[in-house]
């Protein structure tokens, strides 16, 4: 019992994490209606250039944040220019491939830079930890949760209290009505992109603290980002982030339960259950094209 | 026996009552009017009769069967097609292919079959020419003036010979020589046995078409009877130039 | 813009010619390497043809085809395995079974996999490519996991070796375009494409789509399954990671894109223009990952600037120019 109840904040920590990394991948989603399958190279991205910060110049990686953010935020607005925009037709495919692609240049990129070997982010605090209960919580991990809930937190005052995130939301609810009052929803795009972005920078950085990764990590995360905001709804924020707890307090919890090696396999269980029962999601909406 | 019988239906979305317990039937064989102001539900009740939506309540009987809750092709395969406010063809494929998408009786055989088997083929060409469309029979539909697409969408949805057709605006975006011919068509095809419910904001056309008017109003009839009758009803007035 | 077709006879006499040199190459070519390139072209024509059942005619992308791919190699080195049966030509009979297996598996698969929109549509494909992965890697008893699974090897000598595998693989490539052919003259295929233009408009007129696009996934998947279990046979060694690779299930759908979605020939193209590239490239390149950049770059420029693939796009210039005469 003790260890689920561990397990248990460990996956709320954890979710947090992830909740960060799938919010940027649902407010894509969300305003330019296509599925970022390169977020998760991405947040790779993220860490291996607060890696470089790290390794270098002994940056903190938190502070390194300050740098990577505002770099991935510029790095995002070029990469929807570049190739996202270009997209006219079939917007919904093409983007999957182009993004598809991106994330394979990444890995090939990153791959040739830093070899295959593993790396982690370190911090000169890394193993100090503190007692909860019966067991003890590092404080890498507490500090990357407030992070996230910094950031994430950011994210929804920036989306709900000024007019950029208006503009964000009125975009996402209906693309053409939003054009017809003004809205510049090429500009729109770019920018939650660009958000997108510094949220893996951000998820890049806690990601690596408590990981070991390497180029090829971004498809296990892919597929678990994809299946969290399916679970929380395409587009939902809100969701995203409840999915994301959800999930990852499961797999922590079937990892010590039942065994680890099928505690990811918890992931995919969710997601078939899910589509079964509710294919939209939590937060989702069951759409018909046009009538 | 009534053709179509609506009962009862209602449908909302989130606050906004699209349709209000709304009733009505369609005789056999006759052309009926649906109109309204904008807004009063038409189209949604189009969507609702032919499965698109699902309504919150009430029933659709279709030659006495409940069709209720069957999707879109199974409705089409009972005999109800239906046309969009909108034409829609599908753009990819030439308009003799749009001809023969439409599929009344899935069996096996037929569906593994050459789609342009003679007997298909013959007919498909002979409804084009019907429209007097058939010389564009080889032209892609997105390729298609917008008359054209209009046109070719009720060739296609008569290709499985259905009982009932449901036109949503038929005269919508069209010029008024093609508006005579849209006339003229719906006409011979009635002759031969269809009934026609359409859905229209063209007084004119309506008037000289229909047979049977009803008018909707916040989701629920309002009047109904003759074109002449509807014409001089107050209440419609009221409708249509009130709130 | 009408569709554009070639004069009958010209068509059928330049594809009796391909055919002809497609089975003549063993003799003329025998050499390993050639042979070797021939497998895995061939290879990619069937699973380029096979994915486009799917991702061309319905317009439905998925990114998951990996998936099939190994469960093909696993299912069919499994039933060697337990059936005994030694090295040969015997293997290659049974490869329909494995076809069948995946068959169930993609009904099951299709009917989660297509209750919800297109978007969602390829998140669970490559949810469900992971999923088979790690089912690979876990169970250990049925498959192995990590040290791999052994296929019986064929007895024959070095100078015929790879030839059974080359016709192996040509005969499901031309079984794959003979299906792929056939349905799309068919009222079917007709309805796949409907399906891919309006899907709603679709439905409209009776197209049952849920059952169309299950069975259009169901062949597609069928097929790819085969192939892998051919490539299983041929590799004599699966491991869940170059089975159940990712990189496989993206290169049948660039091939696609490249060559022009939803035509008969372009996947063909596609891969025969493709796969000897990336061969050569993996051989320079391979391990410093560099190929992989390669990929994206290929990828990048193809879907930016001829979206619609190279046949499409000669087609329409060739009509612009017809016209313009």
């Amino acid at each position: 019992m003790k260890l689920v109840v561990e397990a248990a904040v460990l996956g709320v920590l954890t979710g947090g994490v992830y909740a960060l990394m799938a919010s940027g991948l649902t407010l894509i989603f969300g305003v330019m209606r296509i599925i970022n399958v390169g977020q998760g190279a991405l947040v790779i991205l993220g860490a291996y250039l607060t890696f470089v910060l790290n390794r270098s110049w002994h940056v903190d990686p938190f502070l390194g944040l300050v740098l990577t953010m505002p770099l991935m935020f510029a790095l995002g607005v070029l990469l929807q220019l570049v190739f996202i925009r270009p997209l006219r037709t079939d917007r919904e495919a093409l983007s999957v491939l182009v993004t598809y692609a991106i994330a394979l240049g990444i890995e090939g990129a990153l791959g040739y830079v830093f070899t295959t070997n593993y790396v982690q982010l370190r911090a000169w605090y890394e193993n100090a930890s503190f007692p909860v209960f019966s067991f003890r919580i590092t404080y890498v991990y507490v500090l990357g949760f407030v992070v996230c809930l910094g950031v994430l937190g950011t994210l929804f005052l920036l989306l709900y209290r000024t007019t950029l995130g208006g503009a964000i939301r009125a975009t996402m609810l209906n693309r053409t009505a939003a054009q017809l009052i003004g809205i510049d929803v090429d500009r729109v795009s770019a920018i939650a992109f660009g958000i997108g972005m510094a949220t893996a920078a951000a998820g890049g950085v806690v990601f690596g603290l408590t990981n070991a990764f390497n180029p090829g990590s971004h498809y296990d995360l892919i597929s678990r980002l994809l299946t969290i905001i399916v679970l929380g709804g395409l587009g939902s924020l809100r969701g995203a982030i409840i999915a994301a707890l959800i999930m990852l307090v499961t797999e922590d919890i079937t990892a010590v339960v039942v065994s680890p090696v099928w505690a990811s396999f918890a992931f995919f269980v969710i997601l078939v259950a899910v589509l079964i029962i509710r294919p939209q999601g939590l937060y989702g909406v069951r759409v018909r094209e046009r009538i | 026996m009534n053709l179509l019988e609506v009962e009862g239906v209602s449908k909302r979305f989130g606050g906004v009552v699209a349709v209000d317990d709304c009733s009505l039937s369609v005789a056999p064989g006759r052309i009926t009017g649906l109109i309204g102001p904008n807004g009063s539900g038409k189209t949604t009740l189009f969507n609702l009769i032919t499965g698109f939506i699902p309504m919150d309540r009430g029933s659709v009987r279709y030659k006495s069967r409940s069709i209720g809750g069957l999707g879109p092709d199974r409705i089409y395969g009972l005999g109800i097609g239906r046309t969009f406010q909108l034409a829609r063809v599908f753009p990819r494929l030439t308009a003799l292919e749009n001809m023969l998408v439409p599929v009344r009786r899935a069996g096996l055989r037929g569906l593994l079959s050459h789609a342009q088997w003679g007997h298909e083929r013959e007919r498909a060409m002979k409804m084009l020419e019907f429209m007097d469309i058939g010389h564009v029979a080889g032209t892609l539909g997105g390729s298609l003036s917008y008359g054209q697409r209009k046109l070719l969408e009720l060739a296609a949805v008569m290709m499985a010979q259905p009982d009932l057709v449901l036109l949503d605006e038929p005269a919508g975006g069209v010029n008024p020589a093609l508006l005579e011919r849209i006339g003229e068509d719906i006409r011979r095809l009635n002759a031969q046995g269809v009934t026609f419910l359409l859905v229209e904001h063209n007084m004119g056309f309506v008037m000289n078409l229909c047979q049977d008017v009803v008018v909707l109003h916040d989701g629920r009839p309002i009047a109904r009877g003759t074109p002449q009758e509807v014409r001089a009803d107050p209440r419609v007035l009221d409708a249509y130039l009130g709130a | 813009m009408t569709a554009l077709r070639a004069p009958r006879r010209l068509r059928s006499a330049g594809l009796l010619a391909l055919l002809a040199a497609a089975l003549l190459l063993p003799l003329y070519a025998p050499d390993a390497a050639t042979m070797n390139l021939a497998v895995f072209t061939m290879m990619y024509v069937g699973l380029a043809t096979a994915w486009n059942i799917m991702g061309g005619y319905t317009g439905y992308i998925s990114l998951g085809h990996a998936g099939f791919f190994g469960f093909g190699s696993y299912a069919l080195g499994l039933l060697l395995t337990h059936l005994n049966v030694p090295g040969g030509y015997l293997p290659f009979l049974l490869v329909p079974v494995a076809g069948l297996g995946t068959a169930i598996l993609a009904i099951g698969v299709g009917w989660i996999a297509l209750r919800t929109r297109a978007a969602t549509f390829v998140i669970v494909t490559i949810a469900f490519m992971f999923m088979l992965q790690l089912l690979a890697e876990n169970l250990v008893k049925l498959t192995g996991g990590g040290a791999g699974l052994a296929f019986p090897v064929p007895p024959w000598g070095p100078d015929f070796f790879i030839t059974p595998f080359y016709l192996a693989m040509l005969a499901l490539a031309l079984l794959g375009l003979g299906v792929s052919w056939w349905i799309r003259r068919s009222k079917f295929g007709l309805g796949l494409l409907a399906i891919r233009d309006d899907e709603d408009k679709a439905l409209a007129v009776g197209v049952p789509t849920r059952a169309f696009k299950l069975s259009a996934f169901v062949i597609s998947a069928v097929l790819v399954g085969m192939i892998g279990g051919v490539y299983g046979y041929y590799v004599t060694y699966i491991y869940p990671q170059f089975v159940v690779d990712p990189l496989i299930g993206i290169s049948m759908v660039l091939m696609v894109f490249l060559g022009g979605l939803g035509t008969l020939s372009g996947p063909v193209l596609g891969a025969l223009i493709l796969e000897p590239a990336q061969l050569q490239f993996a051989y320079r390149f391979g391990a410093s990952r560099l190929y992989l950049v390669f990929y994206a770059a290929v990828f990048l420029v193809v879907i930016l600037l001829l979206p619609r693939g190279i046949i499409p796009s000669i087609a329409e210039r060739l009509q612009r120019r017809r016209l313009a005469l």
